[in-house]
């Protein structure tokens, strides 16, 4: 009887598809790669490799437009994390480990509208809105811009918090409440403790959020609000340079280093 | 012991302290939503309704909106006012080419990502666990860096100096650059590229709920793979491919970096052309009519496709 | 007030869920009073309002009416840390974020006991429950076992009137069960806390409780020791549940002085004892191992039939009889020195053979 050689049969796997997930890991970072060696190319020009250096990353630095744009990047995300985080909390508190409420429906569609509606929709939108509001009050400033932000960050600091807390057991807070634990006192010793590092991983996602925007910040932002991507963008259009790669590079690797410790946040198990 | 008198005292008791446990947790509850919601309520949809009335004004002469009641926001979709004569409309296609060419993009895009996501989902869902994290983390990590320098280093790639056509003419397959960026292919590959992720999430969180003891039957009862792919797997795993689909396709017709860079901005989709409204073009009525086609296109849709996802379900 | 008789009272409670259109009873009028240091358990299969009625007496939900009075106080209105009654949770429940000892010592921290006090009390429960050495364990790091004694010594250490136990062995394998039990019966006696057990194993409920509450349905059908619930039981429910039993049918002949003549639809005339006059059609209950075994041959046997069936179980044999009657009668024995096929005659003591109300 001759056997048939080779590997035995394989339920699970389809001809093809192995190497069509190698190339699409291969086209979502190749491009990125490229970018992140051509900030470390001594040369001006932006095709031909020389020679490794940091000169981009020293002159991205000395770039006064650059460091103003990092400082207005930094401001808007904090403070837009910090509110949105801490309504995402008291929203995630109050739709969780409740039975149905009348309106929960709609609470719920609310905090995720800014995730259904399309960015450039939003982005207009509360343009025309900041405008009339600034014709009437004449009030100015960058706190417009914090708060278009912090409305896009709500829902994304939500949904981990949210996940976080269905995970929970509730009869933990029972358990504290029997043993002589006030409402306050559950929530100081127990909840909130337990739900720390959902809030954490949700103020993680809020800030990679804010600081990554473009289109809203784009039409909304006014003179000497220019954050980090707005300063890129306009550059990009205006022709190609490696510093603006250099700086590319390290949003990047801010964006990267946040949300791999949002994986590692979210396997440390309760 | 029970007398009459304290029963009716412990009665009172009892349901003052339902009343009072129901009371606190409706008002926890509305205080705990209440920043959230109201911020998102008075920014997010307040503006929503702003805009419908915006666009239904006449455009100030520096932006912004004179109020007067016109529709000529939405005559302009379809109609050219002539120079000379103001009644005088002629049929102008412009802007429907622009939403028609957006959906095109918009629909190869999402068919694309999903030719390529599928079975790159697949292939995720069928390693063992620990490799299965990292793979995962791979594909989500590009989706939370940020869109503009991801669409930045694709640019940069496609140029006619970039790496493809450097590689290209330095193999000798091609003597002069191929010119790929500011068409409508470059904008294309920046779509999936900008989306893909968006696609292999939900389709590996279906594919992973996937029992492979149906296969195993599937198998047992002499289908082959492709048959076991097209009548087990596929039809299993359907929510998460419309739910794939829905989220690559709604960004994509929005979409609004990818055609101004690799689109060169000659190539308008609906997101550029509603952003050029509010600034050069200074027609905010018009700007707001678009914004809200747009959004009337996505909610129709996202009903269309849950009504649909319903009707399967009761079905199943 | 508040005598030894009546330590809690539960009155006529009921506890309705669901939105007022669609109202399911979880349960529908309950009555019971549980004595001072008594070791008092509900008995019940899943959904009968066991559970609930436990949860009732914590204060983790409302009755919809009713009294629940602990030493002569009404305490059903009152939010759970406001009443002296502490809880062993089904899944444990304790703090992850904690070690065994501060999880011990968290319900004395919340009454503001003074922190020697404290760190004396967690040491003598951390004694009680044997688990001196593991004090500053993570709670994740414990066994099924472990844990469950972590839950007992903090659920324990306030000093509750009233200890309430929430399927607490439930997790546990039988060889670890089986020891908790001989643990348990132990601590309740040297604490002398009344205990209120729930558990939907009938053998656990007979080995543990001073009484039992039978419940189905939201009520309760039976309440008393475990000896009379087993001899005596009050529904054809409770005989169900609890051990094996045969329920034979008949029709009342003649009943008085706490004896009824019932006569099968087969022909034969059986004697039951019943707490009150019956009438019309009836349904008797035996247990297997009360009825008598004998060879065939004299006739003077109530009953007798083939052999159609020999279940050996180890400690014995049951002999499964076609008397005529319907079902098999199942009789139990540790000689059974029959075949299948064989004729037997089969002995139903008046004493052991109950007349049930339906």
């Amino acid at each position: 009887m001759a056997e048939r050689k080779g590997r035995p049969f394989n339920l699970k796997s389809q001809p093809g598809f192995t190497q069509i997930a190698w190339a699409c890991v291969v086209f979502l970072y190749a491009p990125i790669l490229v970018l992140i060696a051509f900030s470390f190319n001594e040369n001006r020009s932006v095709v031909r490799w020389t020679e490794f250096s940091f000169d981009w990353y020293v002159s991205a630095f000395q770039n006064d437009g650059i460091r103003n744009a990092a400082i207005v990047s930094l401001k808007v995300a904090t403070s837009a994390t910090l509110i949105a985080t801490t309504f995402a909390t008291m929203a995630a508190l109050a739709t969780t480990r409740t039975a149905p409420f009348r309106g929960q429906g709609l609470a719920f569609g609310i905090i995720n509208q800014p995730l259904m509606v399309p960015e450039i929709v939003t982005a207009v939108v509360t343009l025309s809105f900041f405008a009339l509001v600034k014709q009437v009050t004449g009030l100015t400033g960058i706190g417009y811009l914090i708060l278009a932000h912090t409305v896009f960050c709500i829902p994304f600091a939500y949904m981990p918090i949210r996940a976080r807390l269905e995970d929970m057991n509730l009869t933990l807070e029972q358990a504290a409440a029997d043993l002589y634990a006030t409402p306050f006192r559950v929530f100081r010793r127990v909840t909130l403790p337990l739900m720390a590092p959902g809030i954490l991983a949700g103020a993680m996602l809020a800030f990679v959020v804010s600081l990554d925007d473009v289109i809203i910040t784009l039409m909304i932002s006014g003179p000497g609000e220019t954050t980090l991507p707005i300063y890129i963008f306009g550059q990009i259009r205006r022709g190609i340079t490696p510093e603006i790669n250099a700086v590319s590079t390290v949003l990047l690797g801010v964006s990267v280093l946040l949300v791999s410790s949002f994986f590692l946040i979210g396997r440390k198990k309760a | 012991m029970s007398t009459p008198d304290t029963h009716a005292q412990a009665d009172a008791a009892l349901r003052a302290a339902i009343r009072q446990r129901e009371r606190e947790a409706f008002r926890n509850r509305w205080l705990l939503l209440a920043p959230g919601v109201g911020l998102i309520a008075c920014v997010g949809l307040l503006p929503l309704a702003l805009t419908m009335i915006y666009s239904f004004l006449e455009p100030g002469t520096y932006g912004g909106v004179t109020w007067t009641f016109s529709t000529g926001a939405y005559e302009q979709f379809l109609f050219e006012r002539d120079l000379f004569d103001e009644t005088l409309l002629t049929f102008n296609p412009s802007y429907v080419i622009i939403f028609a060419r957006s959906i095109f993009l918009a629909l190869v895009a999402t068919v694309g990502t999903l030719l390529v996501g599928y079975p790159t989902a697949y292939f995720i869902a069928t390693r063992p666990r620990e490799s299965r994290n990292l793979w995962l983390f791979l594909i989500t990590l590009p989706f939370w860096t940020n869109l503009l320098i991801r669409t930045y280093a694709m640019l940069l790639i496609i140029r006619d100096e970039g790496l493809i056509n450097a590689v290209l003419m330095g193999v000798g397959v091609v003597e002069q650059p191929v010119g790929i960026l500011y068409t409508d292919f470059a904008v294309f590959l920046g779509l999936i590229y900008s989306f893909l992720p968006f696609m292999v999430l939900p389709v590996y969180a279906s594919l992973e709920k996937l029992d492979f003891r149906l296969v195993e039957a599937a198998y047992d009862l002499y289908a082959t793979r492709w048959r076991v792919l097209r009548r087990v797997i596929i039809p299993a795993t359907r929510p998460g491919i419309v739910a794939g689909c829905i989220l690559v396709f709604i960004p994509g017709l929005g979409a609004y970096i990818t055609p101004e860079l690799l689109g060169g901005g000659k190539k308008l989709m609906i997101g550029n052309m509603i952003a050029l409204q509010f600034g050069t073009a200074r027609n905010w009525p018009f700007g707001s009519a678009a914004a809200l086609i747009l959004m009337a296109m996505v909610v129709l849709m996202l009903v269309f496709l849950m009504r649909r996802g319903g009707r399967q379900v009761g079905h199943g | 007030m508040g005598s030894d008789d009546g330590f809690i009272e539960i009155v006529d409670v009921t506890k309705a869920f669901g939105p007022a259109d669609r109202r399911v009873f979880a349960l529908g009028g309950v009555t019971a009073t549980i004595r001072r240091g008594e070791f008092f358990t509900l008995l019940g299969p899943s959904g009968c309002g066991k559970t609930t009625l436990l949860r009732l007496i914590a204060g983790f939900e409302l009755p919809t009416s009713g009294e629940i009075r602990l030493d002569g106080q009404e305490i059903g209105h009152l939010p759970p840390f406001r009443r002296p009654v502490n809880t062993v949770f089904q899944n444990y429940a304790l703090f992850p974020h904690m070690t065994v000892a501060e999880n011990i010592g968290f319900g004395l921290e919340m009454l503001d006991k003074p922190r020697a006090e404290i760190a004396s009390t967690v040491a003598r429960m951390l004694a009680l429950v044997k688990m001196s050495d593991l004090a500053g364990r993570r709670t994740d790091q414990l066994s099924g076992g472990q844990q469950q004694r972590v839950a007992l010594a903090r659920a324990l250490a306030p000093q509750p009137k009233v200890l309430l136990l929430d399927e607490p062995l439930s997790a546990l394998d039988l060889k670890l069960r089986k020891e908790m039990q001989v643990e348990l019966k132990r601590i309740q006696h040297e604490t002398g806390i009344t205990f209120i057990f729930v558990t939907h194993d009938q053998e656990e409920a007979l080995t543990m409780s001073d009484r039992i509450a039978v419940m189905e349905k939201g009520h309760i059908l039976q309440i008393g020791s475990p000896t009379e619930i087993y001899n005596a039981p009050a529904a054809r429910f409770v005989a169900d549940f609890i051990g094996d039993i045969n329920f034979i049918e008949g029709e009342v002949v003649s009943c008085g002085d706490g004896r009824a003549e019932v006569r099968l639809p087969s022909g034969p005339l059986l004697s039951a004892h019943a707490g009150q006059p019956v009438s019309g059609r009836v349904t008797l209950a035996i247990r297997p191992e009360k009825i008598g075994l004998r060879a065939a041959g004299d006739g003077t046997a109530q009953l007798s039939g083939r052999i159609t069936n020999l279940v050996y179980f180890g400690s014995g044999t049951n002999v499964h009889v076609d008397a005529g009657i319907g079902a098999d009668i199942v009789a139990r024995t540790t000689t059974p020195g029959v075949a299948i096929g064989d004729r037997v005659g089969l002995d139903l003591p008046f004493a052991d053979l109950s007349v049930l109300a339906e």
